[in-house]
């Protein structure tokens, strides 16, 4: 089971070709835009329901339902916002797509405005990305000037793209909170309900959708939602840009099916786990906010949504962070820890104080400076941060905490018993 | 539709639009909450409240959960929800122990102790010891101005101030910084902050973080005897709670009262009792040889009794000041009128305002509530931000639900809303007479008591009635025509008829000479060196301008040691109870003119208060309606517009000019007169004032 090369959805995904507007034409991209805008939102939204297409940006919340969830008839005007402030650590997807293969995006973000009934487009990017955001920014300029997008443009819905760029703050990737930045406020999580759709950006309805979903939405209409739902699993359909990183031979960014064998990933693709297939360790599967998955499982571990979660663990963004022997476990989970205690955005308590704490714990822990009741202090403080936040940073500071408890447990042990032993032998 | 919800097994019917942690309440079960507040917008972030709605698999925020995004369950049967499940016991317990983690649980040398709601729940809701073992977060206090003291590290981020001050105050300068663990409460450039409502965030604030700084380590609250009573320093009548230790006032605090003051006081208000310590009057004085001598009562009643015998009673007069309770002003007024003179006056701004004309002349008609359902508000020559700070805000929550308009005439001011600045005085006033009824269902006058104590006072109010009529403002089931008093006296003294009777002197005439007694009732607001050399006594708390030129000096109750009657400018009567006792041999002031009475040969008939007020009563029934607002007739305004008088082309001016020393009490504080000097040197930096 391998991706045939005529599957690829993003074919100048590593910027061989021209990544210009005549370049996309030339691989397809807008296409018969014009076309599918005269069948009408509600069969665009339809063949993505039908497409089986599940958001790229981690949830994975089927696209065609949430599209499905704006409003039809509301004075207020729709907007989509696409989310490319990628910052999971891991993930480097979407800043590939802006850079090689942006006027994928920009045909997508067209269709899906319309089928949302939107005639405004906010595209928000990292603040580290800087070529990316100058990429897609050169990317629209060439679709205005085609008259591909803009006012009266040739496609037949008034439409406008503004390509925003952050500031650098992890939290801003969450949808609320990316709302709230937009608007020009603090980058923190709003509460839910209302929900974005209801009242998101400036109080109208609004969906937020991640650069993929939204990138491949142009070439599931013109292939057809059958051709996408074919490929994949049940329920896991399509293709999925991977990136793997880490302990392999060659880190890359590959788009392949859903549901591949993580096994085959590796070895089709990466050069295989450095050291060879034995010597893994274990596998972060979705970004640094899923709980990993230790070498047993992951002899027959395929990589899609519903896999993965039975697991415990989740898909997040399909970026594979491969850890071989050699790692410090404790160490690489405390390194985490500590991220998700500087991009804490501080608003609400048990995400603000929690997050610090598991990240002091681990520190001495990583020494083995710790007594091995504090492991179960462990488990207990990422229990409390869970699901008692608004967003879900609580959960994504808890889970790798958690997978490393699950899976690791005895080296935690060992490390203590080892600093013990070294102190009580220098007294 | 009301909806139905289970909580904690009894089934209750809310309303609908309410959110969870109400319908918990109604259905009796206790919630803890830090960071919501029901007079603030929801910020869900504390996470205490959170409680298990059964289906949902996480505990949710009942805060932020409207009853309205509970949808029945599938087969129609109602929404069930527990609020002391293990589930809810868990979240509490963790959302408590992180906030105890950087807490610095020096609660025995914190001033909030005792009232501290952190220390409340974790003693009701927390576990009993802490497994925090790394060192706890430290932050730099801040300046928020001489009235707040900070200890930054015992915050818990429930963003409560910034969210008062952002929504109330209508003052941005409040707001967090920093991420995560690093998140800080801060001014951003730590000037102080420029509102006269900014003590209240210390009532809001759920910890010690903010404290007053007036009263630092003075008093613990358990210490201290409450007294509930009401506010003098603007006509609002904002509801109070004295609390005293020994005889001390140690501190104000505000009492709800959604009609009055809703829940907060001006920093007037709150401050002003290190006032009531300095500058009193504690003994009767007579001044010989040009200077006060202390003398005793006798001594000093028996001088008055003497003179006022002898006057000419054409020639005696009595001016009232602005802290007067009713009673005393009645017994004034009874004692005047036995004597035969016609000459009191309550109103020594000036103020052309005559009972005679009907209660709705001078009162605020439409009630302070009254706002809430205003669309369109004309504010003339009134600065309320600066004559009624609690007024000024309510004012602010209606316009930030949006669909106010607001018009101003006279001083432009920075009020913390958006206005339309329409002129400086008369004529644009007058462009309004005749005018087309207004496109608005509820508008209202707002006439300030600057434009009344102008000599052409009368014209300006007939003019403004004549404006309000044709802006619609007056009618059937709306009266919007509105005074905004400023002297917490005014309104009783006009209801008790406190008026120069027919052929008296009112203020003006008698200062200007002629007069052989003139008898001060706490009145130091003008320039009482031109009383010259009139026989003057003064009676009153504090020595202020009246007493520095006062032949006899009586030593009488400030507000907080005496029950009194005060009608606030919606026409309110409220009493307030006596907290402490007055210095010295200082006495209320009813029975210092019961006992003038009798040395003057003109003993009033009353031994008690009791008695004195079923006599009050029979003159002013509303008075005893304590708490409510006795109806004016708004047929009555319909005569003032035939009052006769030109006006003048001189612009309004607002009558509050320093708002931190508007009376004898603000004056003797230090306080007051520090914040005065910082409101001098601080420019305003709300948004409203740049536009």
């Amino acid at each position: 089971m391998a991706l045939h090369d005529r599957d690829r959805i993003f074919r100048n995904i590593y910027g061989v070709h021209d990544v210009s507007l005549v370049g996309a034409q030339k691989r397809g991209t807008w296409d018969g835009t014009a076309a599918f805008i005269k069948r009408g939102p509600d069969w665009i939204v339809n063949e993505v329901k039908a497409s089986g297409l599940r958001g790229r940006g981690g949830a994975g919340f089927p696209t065609g339902l949430k599209w499905s969830f704006m409003p039809k008839a509301d004075p207020r005007p729709s907007y989509l916002v696409i989310n490319a402030d990628e910052s999971e650590p891991g993930s480097c997807k979407d800043r590939e797509i802006m850079r090689h293969d942006p006027h994928l995006l920009v045909e997508g973000a067209l269709l899906a405005a319309f089928a949302m009934r939107a005639h405004t487009c906010f595209i928000y990017v990292r603040g580290e990305f800087i070529r990316e955001r100058e990429a897609l920014q050169r990317a629209v300029d060439e679709a205005y000037a085609a008259k591909l997008i803009g006012k009266n443009n040739s496609n037949g819905w008034d439409f406008d793209i503004v390509v925003h760029h952050g500031a650098g703050a992890y939290i801003c990737g969450e949808e609320t909170a990316m709302l709230e930045s937009l608007e020009g406020k603090k980058g923190q999580p709003r509460m839910k309900p209302p929900f974005p759709a209801n009242v998101g950006l400036y109080g109208a309805p609004t969906t937020v959708n991640n650069v993929e979903s939204i990138a491949v939405a142009g070439e599931i209409l013109r292939r057809g939602a059958a051709w996408f739902s074919g490929l994949g699993k049940p329920n896991n359909t399509g293709t999925k840009l991977f990136q793997i990183s880490g302990h392999v031979t060659k880190p890359c960014v590959v788009e392949e099916e859903m549901g591949i064998p993580l096994k085959e990933l590796l070895e089709k693709h990466c050069g295989g786990v450095r050291g060879g297939w034995s010597n893994l360790l274990a596998v972060i599967p979705g970004g640094s906010s899923m709980p990993m998955i230790n070498e047993a499982d992951c002899q027959t571990l395929t990589l899609d949504f519903d896999t993965l979660s039975k697991l415990k663990s989740g898909m997040g963004t399909a970026a594979v962070i491969v850890m071989d022997k050699s790692t410090d476990i404790i160490a690489a989970i405390r390194r985490l820890a500590y991220f998700y205690k500087h991009e804490s955005c501080g608003q609400c308590t048990p995400c603000r104080e929690g997050t610090g704490w598991l990240w002091r714990i681990l520190s001495r822990m990583e020494a083995g400076h710790a007594s091995k009741s504090e492991i179960d202090l462990l488990f207990d403080v990422t229990k409390q941060i869970e699901g008692h936040t608004i967003c879900a940073l609580g959960e994504a500071a808890a889970w790798p905490v958690q997978g490393l408890l699950r899976n690791f447990r005895p080296v935690i042990e060992a490390r203590i018993d080892q600093f013990t032993e070294k102190r009580r032998a220098a007294e | 539709m009301p909806k139905k919800l289970i909580i904690d097994g009894t089934e209750i019917e809310v309303e609908d639009g309410l959110t969870l942690i109400q319908a918990c309440e109604q259905a009796g079960a206790e919630v803890p909450r830090f960071c919501y507040h029901e007079r603030l917008s929801i910020a869900g972030n504390c996470r205490m409240c959170l409680v298990e709605v059964v289906g949902m698999p996480k505990p949710q925020a009942s805060c932020a959960l409207g009853v309205n995004d509970l949808p029945p369950n599938k087969d129609g049967s109602p929404k069930v929800i527990f609020t002391k499940s293990p589930m809810v016991k868990k979240a509490r317990e963790g959302v408590m122990e992180f906030l105890l983690i950087n807490h610095p649980l020096d609660c025995p040398i914190c001033d909030q102790g005792g009232e501290c709601d952190l220390q409340d729940q974790a003693m009701a809701f927390g576990i009993g010891a802490s497994r925090y073992t790394e060192n706890k977060r430290a932050i730099e206090e801040k300046n928020l101005g001489p009235l707040i003291k900070t200890m930054m590290t015992r915050c818990i981020q429930c963003t409560r101030c910034v969210r008062f001050m952002t929504e109330v105050a209508g003052v941005e300068e409040l707001g967090a910084i920093g991420r995560g663990e690093d998140m800080e409460i801060t001014t951003y450039l730590e000037k102080g902050m420029m509102s006269e409502l900014s003590a209240n965030v210390v009532d809001i604030c759920p910890v010690g973080a903010l404290t007053h700084r007036p009263w630092a380590f003075s008093a613990r609250p358990w210490e201290m005897d409450k007294t509930e009573s009401i506010d003098v320093m603007d006509a609002l009548g904002s509801n109070i709670v004295v609390h005293t230790r020994g005889r001390e006032v140690m501190r104000v605090l505000p009492r709800n009262n959604d009609a009055v003051n809703e829940e907060w006081i001006s920093d007037k208000t709150r401050h002003v009792a290190d006032g009531l310590r300095t500058q009193r009057l504690d003994q009767p004085y007579i001044r010989v040889g040009g200077k006060l001598k202390p003398a005793t009562w006798d001594e000093a009643l028996a001088l008055i009794g003497s003179k006022l015998k002898a006057a000419d009673p054409k020639k005696i007069g009595a001016i009232v000041g602005d802290l007067a309770g009713a009673e005393e002003m009645f017994a004034l007024k009874e004692l005047f009128t036995r004597l035969g003179s016609p000459n009191i006056d309550c109103r020594q701004d000036g103020a052309k305002l005559d009972p005679t004309e009907g209660r709705a002349s001078y009162i605020f008609n439409s009630t302070i509530a009254g706002i809430d359902q205003a669309d369109a508000i004309m504010l003339i020559g009134t600065n309320p931000r600066l004559e009624a700070p609690v007024l000024n805000a309510r004012i602010r929550k209606r316009w930030r639900q949006g669909g106010l308009l607001v018009g101003v005439i006279g001083e432009k001011a920075d009020l913390g809303y958006e206005y339309n600045y329409l002129g400086t005085g008369a004529d644009a006033l007058a462009k309004f007479v005749g005018h087309a009824p207004a496109n608005k269902e509820r508008p209202m006058f707002i006439l300030g008591a600057g434009t009344l104590a102008r000599p052409d006072g009368a014209a300006v109010l007939a003019t403004a009635v004549k404006a309000a009529q044709s802006l619609g403002c007056i009618k059937d089931s709306w009266n919007g025509f509105n005074i905004l008093q400023t002297a917490a006296s005014r309104v009783a003294g006009l209801d008790l008829g406190l008026v120069p009777a027919a052929g008296g002197r009112g203020v003006a005439e008698m200062l200007s000479g002629g007069m052989e007694l003139v008898y001060l009732l706490g009145a130091d607001e003008f320039d009482t060196s031109i009383l010259g050399r009139t026989f003057v006594v003064y009676q009153g708390s504090h020595g202020d301008n009246g007493a520095h030129i006062a032949d006899v000096v009586l030593p009488g109750s400030a507000y907080t040691e005496k029950s009194a009657t005060y009608v606030n400018t919606e026409g309110r009567a409220q009493m307030t109870m006596k907290a402490a006792f007055a210095p010295g041999v200082a006495k209320e002031d009813w029975s210092i003119l019961r006992a003038l009475s009798t040395h003057a040969g003109q003993t009033l008939p009353y031994d008690n208060l009791t008695a004195l007020r079923a006599a009050m009563y029979k003159v002013a029934p509303q008075l005893a309606r304590l708490g409510s607002v006795a109806s004016a007739d708004a047929a009555d305004l319909g005569k003032l517009a035939g009052l006769p008088g030109t006006m003048t082309q001189a612009p309004f001016v607002n009558t509050v000019r320093d708002f931190y020393l508007t009376n004898p009490i603000a004056r003797a504080s230090t306080i007051m007169g520090e914040l005065s000097a910082l409101a001098a040197n601080l420019k305003p930096t709300t948004r409203a004032a740049a536009e």
